[in-house]
């Protein structure tokens, strides 16, 4: 696949932070028939991620964003797989440079983005951040359960394998749970959002995980809801093959408990592709998968391809 | 006459703190049901009887209230300033648990009253704790550290974790037996190994189960292996066939001649007077709940299975088994669900 002439009319890309998610975003990206990878960019020198790059045939560097800007011809887009810090040093640079940033830290400079939800709303932001892992995973959901029936309350568990699971995040897990709960809320339409994230240990490592709980009227129309779900994983599966449901929606008679609310429970897996990341870390795989998504529609979105 | 104190000699033996949970860990066996008024109750009585920590949260600790693990009838924050009015020398406790709770909630539970915090981390992932402990040392709370289903990893790991969580700001780590799993002689050997890890920093606890009906013996393997705070409940109030009772904690180290602070005819007289007449349904080691002790299963799962086996059609037993056998976590609530619609869909084949 590598050895193929791109056409010129390709948009291209750079890659800052070649860490795991950095390499399977090139892994993603060389698929692409809109985007090319044109740099792989970092800090360290004897970065495994930088090398692999290079026998790609990109542009690779641990000179950092100050190299990448200094190029003669800079890419249409940066994807970055640094840190949330990194990001918030870097956003502006870009933005000066007129790169469109797709961020796949928590530094949130951007407007939050799911590709199968929101995407058109912000294809011509120059900044967009992909949440979280556990948002993209469960967002479309309680956004097809949104479009039904008012949803005031909607609550995910993102069960993911430990191993999968960087310091980043475990140092400040926290700022899982409290943004993808507002991203619940601002982009899959719930009053009232409530995130749950589980690690994992356990060997061979679990596949992802995610639930996603909304409360949903007395009367709703069950098999419309269940049908707007349906199309939603659909939509998903696009550009995450491996995002299916374990069963049915599970539909709850209303609870005294429950506000005198019924409820809807959906059960997901969410398999990677297994690009550079293994099968099971489907948490990271669906943040790199919607990040190439988002890229190529925003791409898309600009008429920039012939 | 022979008085319980005198059986066990002239010997000086080191005390430990016993903290009382019947107000979070009970929180599960009452499917988090808790009223004020029974708050107040409990925790008079406890702080009467000499108890110096009262746990008080969600089961599931800050933030619990929930789809996945059961919504809490009153407000914990609200429970928590009563429980906090009540208490006279008492100190009120809270758990948390990161990817549930967040520092946000401790500072809320903490203005509510709460002056000490567990921080409960599945016993590999200490490092998701690390900045809860910060956060609560600079709210000048105590601090406890808690790593979960510690029967899933031996005393060297644990004793890692537990050097993680004290680095951290943590003053204590339990070692927590949540599926009730241990044998005396596996409790000792972890409390001993986390005890030679972080002794000359921290203290270690225990805290147990009695699904296969050791959490007494277990506790005292842990006090003899240098576990210097242990958990207990009224009436064993608690997840799965419940908590060590804390009226037979105090029993039984009294007739240890080891000091507790707890006045042994009043905690009887709270067990007895006071909680069992609030409780419907107190906890007991039936099928469910030894099969949790068997196959290593958090033990409060046991509501959520009991209502997803009536729900589908599974018995509760099987889907614990199944869960116990996949490796599930605390937390992890939902598959329960997961498991009773794939065996159901077993069943149907």
């Amino acid at each position: 696949m590598t050895t193929l002439t791109r056409p010129s009319t390709m948009a291209t890309a750079a890659i800052v932070g070649p860490g795991n998610i950095g390499t399977d975003l090139l892994a993603k990206l060389q698929r692409s028939p809109l985007i090319n990878v044109q740099y792989m960019v970092g800090v360290d020198a004897t970065s495994d991620g930088l090398s692999r790059a290079r026998k790609e045939g990109v542009q690779a560097s641990h000179g950092g964003v100050d190299w990448l800007l200094a190029q003669s011809e800079l890419p249409d887009l940066v994807f970055e797989a640094t840190s949330a810090q990194a990001h918030l040093a870097n956003a502006q640079r870009y933005k000066e440079a007129g790169i469109t940033a797709i961020d796949l830290t928590p530094a949130a400079v951007g407007p939050f983005v799911c590709p199968a939800v929101n995407l058109n709303e912000h294809a011509a932001s120059p900044n967009i951040n992909m949440i979280t892992c556990g948002g993209q995973a469960t967002i479309p959901i309680v956004a097809a359960v949104s479009e039904v029936v008012p949803v005031e309350y909607a609550e995910i568990v993102a069960s993911i394998a430990s191993r999968s699971a960087g310091l980043g995040t475990r140092q400040n897990i926290d700022e899982f749970t409290v943004t993808t709960a507002k991203a619940i809320e601002s982009i899959g339409g719930a009053t009232r959002g409530k995130a749950i994230i589980i690690l994992n240990p356990v060997s061979p490592p679990m596949i992802m995980r995610d639930t996603v709980y909304c409360s949903i009227p007395a009367d709703a129309d069950r098999q419309a809801i269940r049908d707007s779900i349906l199309r939603m994983v659909v939509k998903v599966q696009q550009y995450v093959p491996g995002y299916s449901l374990r069963s049915e929606p599970q539909f709850d008679d209303p609870h005294p408990r429950w506000g005198g609310k019924a409820r809807v429970a959906v059960f997901l897996e969410v398999r990677g592709n297994g690009d550079h990341l293994p099968e099971w870390a489907g948490n990271l795989d669906i943040m790199t998968a919607a990040a190439v998504r988002v890229g190529e529609l925003v791409i898309e979105a600009r008429g920039a391809v012939a | 006459m022979m008085t319980p104190q005198s059986i066990a000699g002239a010997v000086e033996r080191a005390p430990v703190r016993i903290t009382d949970t019947t107000l979070r860990d009970g929180s599960h066996a009452v499917a988090h049901q808790f009223t004020e008024e029974q708050v107040r109750a409990v925790t008079r009585a406890l702080d009467d009887s000499g108890v110096q920590v009262i746990e008080v949260a969600h089961g599931d600790g800050l933030s619990g209230s929930s789809f996945n693990y059961g919504f809490s009838r009153t407000d914990e924050l609200r429970l928590i300033a009563a429980a906090a009015d009540e208490a006279r020398n008492a100190r009120i406790a809270v758990l948390l648990l990161p990817g549930l709770g967040t520092a946000h909630d401790l500072l809320l539970a903490h203005d509510a009253g709460a002056s000490l915090v567990r921080v409960a981390t599945h016993c590999t992932e200490a490092n998701v704790s690390i900045q809860h402990f910060e956060a609560a040392r600079a709210l000048g709370m105590e601090t406890v550290g808690f790593l979960m289903l510690s029967h899933r990893v031996g005393g060297a790991e644990l004793a890692a974790q537990a050097r993680v969580m004290v680095d951290a700001g943590c003053q204590c780590v339990y070692v927590v037996d949540s599926a009730g799993w241990l044998l005396p002689s596996d409790a000792a050997e972890r409390v001993s190994a986390v005890f030679n890890e972080i002794g000359a920093d921290a203290q270690v606890g225990f805290h147990g189960h009695q699904n296969l009906s050791l959490g007494i013996a277990n506790s005292i393997a842990a006090y003899e292996a240098g576990a210097a705070q242990i958990d207990g409940t009224l009436c064993a109030l608690g997840a799965g066939a419940g908590n060590s009772p804390i009226e037979i904690l105090a029993t039984v180290f009294e007739r240890m001649g080891v000091p507790t602070g707890i006045d042994v005819d009043k905690i009887l007289d709270a067990a007895e007077n006071v909680l069992e007449p609030l409780i419907t349904r107190l906890p007991v080691a039936d099928r469910a709940s030894i099969e949790q002790g068997r196959f290593g299963v958090y033990s409060s799962f046991l509501l959520h299975a009991e209502r997803a086996a009536d729900r589908y059609g599974v018995p509760t037993h099987e889907i614990l088994r199944e869960i116990g056998i996949a490796g599930y976590v605390g937390g992890q609530e939902d598959m329960i669900i997961d498991v009773a619609l794939q065996l159901a869909a077993t069943r149907q084949d």
